[in-house]
């Protein structure tokens, strides 16, 4: 799996193994956790800061729980590298991306030209969400 | 009508792009039919008995002649000659070729339209009051706010996965056209007493197995937190909605498990949280919106007489015919349910000529409504008797809106896999057994809804008299329910008792008719005698 790592970010991939939600807030030194997709994100908020990575888990793509752990992640001000692992695919992870998860661990590996193709396809978004882009209501209105 | 800038054709040219590649690569055998699912089911295309189907989003059911246009050019190029106007405004083809697919919505974004997210578990096509703009009794056009909606919801990146799909309706009239409290959200307009615009917030309505007339969530809603007060209604389901089994994944459920006041409670929570990023638009964006929905250049100092030498045109003008706000002006329904027909179904003729009707009539703008009609919302009253011979040529001029044979059907098991019996020939045979237009008018108002299966596609538990169709060990078996409305009374039907066969259930209506016939009083629709005397009369009647 290792090797479909997809990253979209500059820092070195995080080694420490991810530790479960409840390892995590029972020890206060792990700085890397992974989130099943029925846990509350919200859990991590106190701690955010000494994390490095948060591993968010997708057991089936039809699962969107994790889309919205992503931006309370973001949202919080989480920085570190937030990464969504499980049944990721290449039609899902532009909206993953707008979500603030910047690294990926698919089960299936994923054809890096489709993914590119997927990336960037989308000039224009209509919502404000956790990637920074302007919706268009807010290049409208300059 | 709101008109695309470039971002928006950006976005539906580009969608076009993304779904042909899509296709091709699960014609190539790259992605599975699995994977595919998903992808193809957000645009609107489904699997159906024999085909493709493919829906078409009309968003909140307004549209021009040239986008009717070119739904009766996608009917005659790429499917039968004929489309099928469904009961959330949309428009249905049921005989598609996967190929075609991507060359059908290029046709559509040259007119600025689209399939997106008219299925799947996302947040689907938002719908409204068909008469919004035309109304004598609304507040403000709720359009611009559906449209607000339409644009926030396009691909919303948080909520394309949901627990299941979600439906939102948007209204500004007391009364309620577009069956507000039977969705997942349904939004009032409203002034308060300090004179405020704002919505009554309902959350949690729906049909299918489990149906409930959704509770307020928030009584009222300033306009400026719109989006925002959104966008937690979904966070909250999103993450709380049940994913464990299909059959309790709306937000319905989650709703009636939490209890409103501690779903409420929890949105209050969630929103206080998301209003401080950002995520409302600027007044100047709904002003912007707005102005597409300025009302035409209607004009004035026309007279409101009608000649009505012609007793049938008279029939038409008293039965399809509403009232406008403006002097002069009427709101033209054109019924989808002649006698013998399949409810909802429109030729590519028909389609053609309903658009030339309303460029020359109606200020170039059509409305379709959730009881699969067609309305021409701006007609000048000296028109309509020119408009009337029209669509009488053209087999659209039956004058039964709202009487027993203007009839919700579902597609049923002659299209729909999901399907466990047949609605069309029972809409067709009820329609028949009342074919008299007098016994129809005598009466009265009666909204009678049929559905295929208990997933309530055809409103069964909405209609005043409803029917559902199962399956009993292998045939087809109608059950009766009584005393529902989709309307601003909601409540959910009743029923009788044991089901019918396809003939039994048509005899089975009629007895319930004759049955308020013998105990109304007068100017009593159906659905009021039902309510005064209660069900037991009824039941006796029908099962003897």
């Amino acid at each position: 799996m290792a090797d479909d790592l997809l990253r979209f970010r500059d820092d070195a991939p995080h080694e420490e193994p991810a530790v479960t939600l409840d390892a995590f807030l029972g020890q206060s030194n792990a700085t890397a956790v992974r989130l099943e997709s029925d846990e509350d994100a919200r859990k991590l908020i106190p701690q955010l800061g000494q994390l490095a990575l948060i591993e968010i888990a997708f057991p089936k793509f039809r699962d969107g729980r994790g889309y919205s752990a992503a931006r309370i992640l973001r949202e919080a001000g989480y920085k570190g590298e937030l990464r969504a692992a499980g049944d990721v695919l290449v039609d899902q992870i532009p909206f993953m991306r707008r979500c603030g998860f910047d690294s990926f661990a698919p089960e299936a590996s994923i054809d890096p030209a489709a993914l590119e193709r997927a990336l960037g396809r989308y000039e224009h978004v209509y919502q404000k969400a956790a990637d920074g882009r302007s919706p268009v209501w807010a290049l409208r209105h300059g | 009508m709101y008109k695309y800038d470039q971002f928006d054709q950006s976005i539906v040219d580009t969608r076009v792009e993304e779904f042909r590649d899509q296709v091709q690569r699960r014609l190539a055998g790259e992605i599975s039919e699995d994977q595919f699912k998903p992808l193809r089911l957000m645009n609107g295309l489904y699997l159906q008995l024999h085909a493709y189907m493919l829906r078409v989003a009309i968003p909140y059911g307004t549209l021009n002649s040239r986008q009717m246009r070119m739904l009766a050019h996608i009917a005659r190029k790429y499917d039968r000659d004929y489309g099928h106007f469904t009961t959330r405004q949309n428009i249905q083809y049921n005989w598609i070729k996967l190929e075609d697919a991507p060359d059908i919505l290029a046709d559509l974004a040259s007119v600025e339209m689209h399939a997106i997210q008219t299925s799947g578990n996302c947040i689907r096509n938002t719908t409204s009051d068909q008469f919004a703009g035309a109304a004598a009794d609304e507040v403000t056009d709720p359009r611009p706010w559906a449209e607000l909606l339409r644009q926030w919801s396009t691909f919303h990146p948080e909520f394309s996965y949901l627990p299941r799909k979600f439906k939102v309706a948007v209204t500004a009239a007391e009364e309620d056209r577009a069956a507000i409290r039977l969705h997942d959200i349904g939004l009032q307009l409203y002034h308060n007493d300090a004179g405020e615009l704002g919505f009554r917030v309902y959350v949690g309505g729906g049909m299918g197995r489990t149906p409930m007339v959704a509770p307020v969530i928030r009584e009222f809603l300033p306009t400026r937190d719109f989006m925002s007060y959104m966008e937690a209604c979904l966070r909250v389901y999103n993450r709380y909605g049940r994913r464990d089994n299909i059959y309790k994944a709306r937000i319905k459920i989650l709703v009636h498990e939490l209890g409103a006041e501690e779903y409420a409670r929890q949105v209050e929570e969630e929103w206080a949280h998301v209003k401080t990023l950002g995520i409302d638009p600027p007044d100047g964006e709904f002003e912007r919106i707005a102005a597409y929905f300025a009302p035409p250049p209607f004009e004035t100092g026309l007279s409101d007489d009608v000649p009505t030498d012609d007793p049938d045109f008279a029939l038409w003008l008293d039965q399809n015919v509403k009232a406008h706000k403006q002097p002069g002006y009427a709101i033209v329904n054109i019924s989808l349910k002649p006698v013998g027909g399949i409810p909802g179904d429109a030729s590519s003729a028909q389609i053609d000529l309903m658009a030339d009707l309303a460029e020359r009539y109606s200020f170039d703008e059509l409305r379709v409504t959730h009881a699969q009609n067609i309305v021409l919302p701006h007609v000048r009253k000296a028109d309509l008797h020119e408009i009337w011979q029209k669509l009488d040529e053209a087999g659209l001029a039956s004058a039964n809106l709202d009487l027993i044979s203007d009839i919700i059907a579902c597609p049923g098991l002659d299209y729909c896999s999901l399907a466990n019996a047949r609605s069309i020939p029972i809409a067709q045979k009820i329609a028949q057994r009342f074919a008299g237009l007098d016994r129809q008018r005598d009466l009265g108002e009666l909204k009678l809804k049929i559905s295929g299966c208990i997933n309530a596609c055809g409103h069964h538990h909405a209609g005043h008299i409803g029917i559902l169709g199962v399956d009993r060990k292998g045939t087809e078996n109608y059950q009766l329910l009584l005393g529902g409305s989709g309307a601003e009374d909601a409540s959910l039907g009743r029923i009788t008792g044991p089901g019918f066969d396809e003939d039994g259930i048509v005899d089975a209506v009629e007895r319930t008719v004759e049955k308020y016939r013998e105990l109304r009083t007068d100017g009593e629709r159906f659905l009021d005698t039902y309510r005064r005397v209660g069900f037991d009369p009824f039941k006796e009647a029908i099962y003897g």
